[in-house]
């Protein structure tokens, strides 16, 4: 249907959200159905003397009480793998339940079945777990010190790996020779996703057919099958059935394969039952993956036209106590190489150091790895500008990627296909009313009183990594295309078969525009069907801002398919070359005999029918694509906030956040604004409120929502969203990505906007989230 | 998130509800809930019986007479802060009860939970001590009342005994030349204050007659502030200031939102703040 591209219909989703008849994992409720309550460590380091289970397995209604002695008696290999393998990684192995050392506060020791939770809960209570304490480390920078606890006997002075790219000689060359320099110590704060909705499986393993079938909270069903089988229980793969009901949202925490669903696989192997288990908002904060944790030193060469002449970053990454399934491509190839940013940077090196340390796993969380990059690169800009007097905005302009230069291949690996800086920026100084915001400053700095402050960033993203040969070649144990199968079913309705599965982000509805779009039809005519790998042929899932790009793109390709096989059908019926047949808004013409045409549902039926029929043509009217993007995609913009900051206190503010995006192509502007809001108010609540903290001992002093603060609206403001449009020239629909934007690009925007707002009192950072007494301290120091 | 076994008794009537907590040894009574269920979920709190005074109309209610204001113990948050007898009598008490949680909070919690539970962060105490309020309660001896400065003893530990039932507040009404305010700052996780200053002033001819500020959040229990210095005086912002800088807190509440030392700061320039909202409305 044409001009159903772009527009936004309403989200199909909401309606069974809103009226509470979604179905989550933890709604379902099956014959049977036992309850899990995992027994986990209270210490971030100690070695296991005992477990005594029977004062829990006495409990009336308690049903097993498993430990890895169980794991070992079932005879699977039990343990939780790692997806990506960067050179002499070290991977010391992961048990689903901790056979003789526990590793963080909330590893699993051992889990009781029950048959309710409430009993699952109380008998957990009661394993008696003989625990020795040892020395433990949860800072990243305490960690690679010379006495720190070790992690892993396998990887002395806790260090995973040793990672660089690019040029280090260029670099000290251009250090040598600069006209100004900038440098920076900064630590990129630890985060915990939390996705609304808990990580929740309901495993259901029959012994008279050898099949389970696995309900879970997940991004990526398919890949989750493979690990869940292959790694942890050693079961078929063909036996194994993964669905991902609703999903309450992931932010990437749900794209990870993890202890919990494994242990839950496992007791219903061993009961021959159904079994649930639900995180509780503790143990989510204990054990999902989190994001960021960074500890880094940077610094930025300039020539004496302000023109950048080198970069260098130095960071630690903690990688946690175990090495969580994508965590090592975080920090290196999301992180180094997007530290060209928007800019043309003639040398650039980057070392990073994975750290093991005695806490939850850190893993990608929205944007993963290029908020990171993006905060060293815009907070390093922000310092140019200052120093070399150019201020914020031209210091970025003399740097930007000229628009004649794409492609363009950065320092470190990527190449940008497309780009245009300079306008993003132009639009968003437009919307900020620039000028008048600056007088605003200049009145409040001779006045005294609360002062503000304007911060940008000019952001890069990549999303989609792709093609699956160089992520191979980078150490990825997995493909990184997508699939579709489109039907057209007899009386020309699509059914679409996606990997791409929703958890949250509108896929039904956007999935439904493109069909609707190149196959003229209604949007209502296509359903969408993605989360099961029983249905869905296979899939990667949905992370990385890949699944319009990349999960929409085969479902484009699939429908070409279609509309090419159409086209023989129609050629025979209406005695036609197929040449010569055209396809537009439903209906197959011959060029030049504009009354000699045939609807698609004509050619469907024929399709199914078979009747009168090209001989070399099979029946049927539906194609399956598996596409592989040649490259990444690569959104930009320009975001700029306003803050006010009382300087008594140290309370911020926000005033203004005005966001220029280009994600290419837009299918539903509605969505695409949802995606920025909400990726903002993370961003945001990295800068100002979210922060994980563990004590030295290994304690997570933020557990619970009561002292984890994450965002919630009345913090937050109107965001101002423009876009400007660069198609992607690469794929079949020119988009891009959007769902991780804004958590990239917001951090620095803010952090440069409060520092510039405290430029008077001679600051020059402050270490994310900005809390007030943080603020003052630097006010006042 | 999920409590350990407990028993749950509805009481009928504060009679009742005091029998219940005769025959059951360490029940909680539980008023909105908004504070025992979460203690609970946590297993902080695992109560046998837990006896739910939530439906006893008896008290509930907001009246004024005789120049004072009576709030009944089961009041909401938002009965309080949308109350008319309130706002015309003594608007500061609803001024911090609109600051409680969110909605949802508010259309459950109640003002004799919130002081029961005596959590520093609470908003309803500084006020309740700065109106110089008086706490009453009910046992099977009798009733008894006490003042709000006394009530409270310590982190989550009030005046209220084991066999007793609060069963209403009553607070002066504010008089004529009086203002008040009540200034939060928020924490940005809980929603609780960090540091919460009520402030009041009284005006006569341009000169203030008394003065009051107490702070929540940097210790214990709430802060009263000795702003004597002001009576005399035209309430000038220097003042204002001299006299909110007398806030101190022998080892204040610290965190890692919040140390000590910058809570107490903070409570100094929120204090100030306060007196000079109370000024401004007096
Ligand atoms: C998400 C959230 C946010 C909140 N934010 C704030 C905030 O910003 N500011 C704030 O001040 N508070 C806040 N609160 C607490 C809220 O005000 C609670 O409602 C209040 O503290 C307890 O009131 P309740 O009626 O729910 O008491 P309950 O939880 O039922 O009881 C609390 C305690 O008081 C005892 N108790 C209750 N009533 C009586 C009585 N009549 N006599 C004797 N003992 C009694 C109970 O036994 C229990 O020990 C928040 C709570 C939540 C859940």
């Amino acid at each position: 249907m044409a001009g159903v591209l772009g527009t936004s219909i309403k989200r199909r989703e909401d309606p069974a959200l809103i009226t509470g008849r979604g179905k989550y994992t933890d709604d379902l409720k099956v014959e049977g159905m036992a309850h899990a309550a995992i027994v986990r460590s209270p210490y971030a380091h100690a070695r296991i003397r005992g477990i005594d289970a029977s004062a829990a397995e006495a409990l009336p209604g308690v049903l097993a009480v498993l430990t890895a002695r169980d794991v070992a008696a079932a005879g699977i290999p039990g343990v939780v793998p790692v997806g990506w393998l960067l050179p002499d990684l070290k991977t010391p192995a992961h048990p689903m339940i901790a056979a003789d050392t526990v590793r963080h506060v909330g590893d699993a020791v051992a889990v009781v079945v029950a048959e309710d939770r409430y009993i699952a809960r109380d008998a957990a209570d009661r394993v008696a777990v003989d625990y020795e304490p040892l020395d433990a480390v949860a800072d990243v920078v305490a960690a690679l010190e010379e006495r720190a606890p070790a992690v892993h006997d396998e990887a002395p002075g806790n260090v995973a790996f040793d990672w660089e790219i690019g040029d280090r000689e260029a670099v000290d060359a251009a250090f040598a020779q600069a006209a100004s320099t900038v440098e920076l110590d900064l630590r990129n704060n630890r985060l915990i996703p939390h996705a609304i909705e808990p990580r929740a499986v309901l495993a259901s393993y029959d012994s008279s057919t050898g099949e389970m079938t696995i309900h879970m909270t997940s991004q990526n069903p398919h890949v989750h099958r493979l690990l869940m089988t292959l790694a942890s229980l050693g079961m078929p793969e063909h036996k194994v059935r993964i669905v991902a009901p609703e999903v309450g949202g992931g932010v990437g925490s749900k794209i990870h394969h993890y202890a919990d669903e494994a242990i839950v696989g496992l007791c219903s192997m061993k009961l021959d039952r159904p079994v649930k288990w639900t995180a509780t908002r503790t143990e989510t904060n204990l054990t999902d993956a989190h994001g960021r944790d960074h500890s880094t030193h940077c610094a930025l060469a300039l020539d004496a036209d302000g023109r950048i002449t080198g970069l260098k970053v130095e960071t630690a990454a903690a990688m946690g106590a175990y090495l969580s399934t994508f965590a090592p491509a975080v920090p290196t190839y999301l992180y180094g190489t997007l530290m060209s940013g928007q800019y043309d940077i003639p040398a650039i090196h980057c070392h990073v150091i994975g750290v093991f340390t005695h806490t939850a796993p850190v893993d990608a969380y929205r944007g993963a790895g290029r908020p990171e990059a993006t905060f060293v690169v815009e907070r390093l800009m922000h310092l140019a500008g200052e120093a070399t007097g150019l201020g914020p905005i031209e210091v970025r302009k003399r740097n930007f990627v000229p628009a004649d230069a794409f492609p363009y291949q950065t320092q470190v690996a990527l190449a940008y296909d497309s780009g245009n800086y300079g306008p993003a920026m132009d639009r968003a100084l437009e919307m900020i009313g620039y000028d008048d915001v600056r007088g605003e400053q200049a009145s409040r700095r001779s006045n005294g009183g609360r002062q503000i402050g304007i911060g940008f960033s000019s952001y890069i993203e990549a999303c989609g990594l792709a093609p699956s040969a160089v992520v191979g070649s980078l150490g990825a144990q997995a493909g990184q295309w997508e699939s579709a199968d489109v039907r057209v079913h007899p009386t020309a309705s699509v059914t679409v078969y996606t990997g791409s599965s929703s958890h949250g982000q509108g896929h039904e509805t956007t999935f439904s525009q493109i069909v609707a779009d190149r196959l003229g039809i209604a949007p209502e005519a296509v359903e969408v069907i993605h989360g099961d790998t029983d249905l869905v042929q296979f899939g990667m899932g949905t992370y990385g801002s890949r699944s319009a790009a990349v999960g929409g793109s085969a479902i484009a390709r699939s429908v070409d398919k279609i509309i090419e096989k159409g086209k023989k059908i129609a050629a025979h019926l209406l005695e036609a070359s197929a040449e010569d047949i055209e396809y537009e808004d439903g209906n197959f013409r011959v060029a030049g005999s504009p009354d000699r045409a045939l609807g698609l549902g004509d050619v469907a039926l024929q399709a199914y029918l078979a009747h009168n029929y090209p001989d070399d043509l099979e029946p049927g009217l539906s194609a399956t694509s598996f596409y592989d993007p040649s490259n990444f995609t690569y959104p930009f913009g320009t975001h700029v906030c306003v803050v006010e900051v009382d300087t008594e206190t140290g309370g911020i503010e926000l005033l203004r956040y005005a966001a220029v995006d280009d994600v290419g192509n837009v299918i539903n502007p509605m969505i695409v604004d949802g995606q920025l809001h909400g990726g903002l108010a993370q961003g945001i609540g990295q800068a100002l409120w979210e922060n994980a903290v563990y004590d030295d001992s290994g304690q997570l002093v933020t557990g619970s929502l009561m002292d984890y603060a994450l965002p919630k609206i009345h913090n937050l403001i109107q965001f101002e969203l423009d876009r400007t449009t660069t198609p992607c020239p690469h794929n079949p629909l020119g988009v891009k990505g959007v769902g991780e934007a804004g958590a990239i690009a917001s951090p620095p925007a803010v952090v440069n906007a409060v520092v510039d707002a405290l430029a008077p009192f001679g600051v020059t950072h402050i270490d994310m989230p900005l809390t007030p007494e943080k603020v003052w301290r630097a006010v006042n120091a | 998130m999920y409590p350990a076994q407990f028993d749950y008794r509805r009481a009928g009537s504060v009679d009742e509800a005091l029998g219940l907590l005769q025959e059951h040894e360490d029940a909680k009574l539980m008023a909105g809930g908004h504070s025992l269920i979460p203690m609970m979920k946590l297993r902080l709190a695992q109560p046998p019986v837990v006896i739910d005074i939530g439906r006893l109309d008896e008290l509930k209610g907001i009246s004024e007479a005789g120049g004072s204001v009576r709030v009944g113990s089961l009041t909401t948050h938002a009965e309080i802060a949308a109350s008319d007898v309130l706002a015309a009598h003594c608007p500061v008490l609803a001024e911090a009860a609109g600051h409680i949680g969110d909605a949802q909070v508010r259309n459950r919690g109640t003002i004799g939970g919130n002081i029961a539970h005596a959590d520093p962060g609470s908003d309803i105490p500084p006020v309740l001590v700065l109106l110089g309020a008086s706490v009453h309660l009910q046992s099977p001896s009798g009733t008894r009342s006490g003042a709000a400065g006394d009530f409270f003893q310590d982190l989550l530990m009030t005046d209220v005994g084991e066999d007793e039932i609060l069963t209403h507040v009553d607070a002066p009404a504010l008089g004529a030349g009086t203002g008040a305010a009540y200034l939060k700052f928020e924490h940005p996780a809980s929603g609780y204050a960090v540091v919460g200053a009520a402030a009041s002033v009284t005006v006569h001819h341009g000169r203030c007659t008394a003065a009051g500020l107490v702070v929540g959040g940097v210790d214990a229990t709430p802060t009263a502030v000795d702003v004597s210095s002001l009576i005399g005086t035209d309430l000038s912002d220097d003042a204002i200031a001299a006299a909110a800088s007398g806030l101190s807190a022998e080892d204040p509440i610290g965190d890692i939102f919040a140390s000590g030392d910058y809570r107490v700061h903070v409570g100094k320039v929120y204090g100030k703040r306060a007196l000079a909202a109370a000024r401004d409305r007096a």
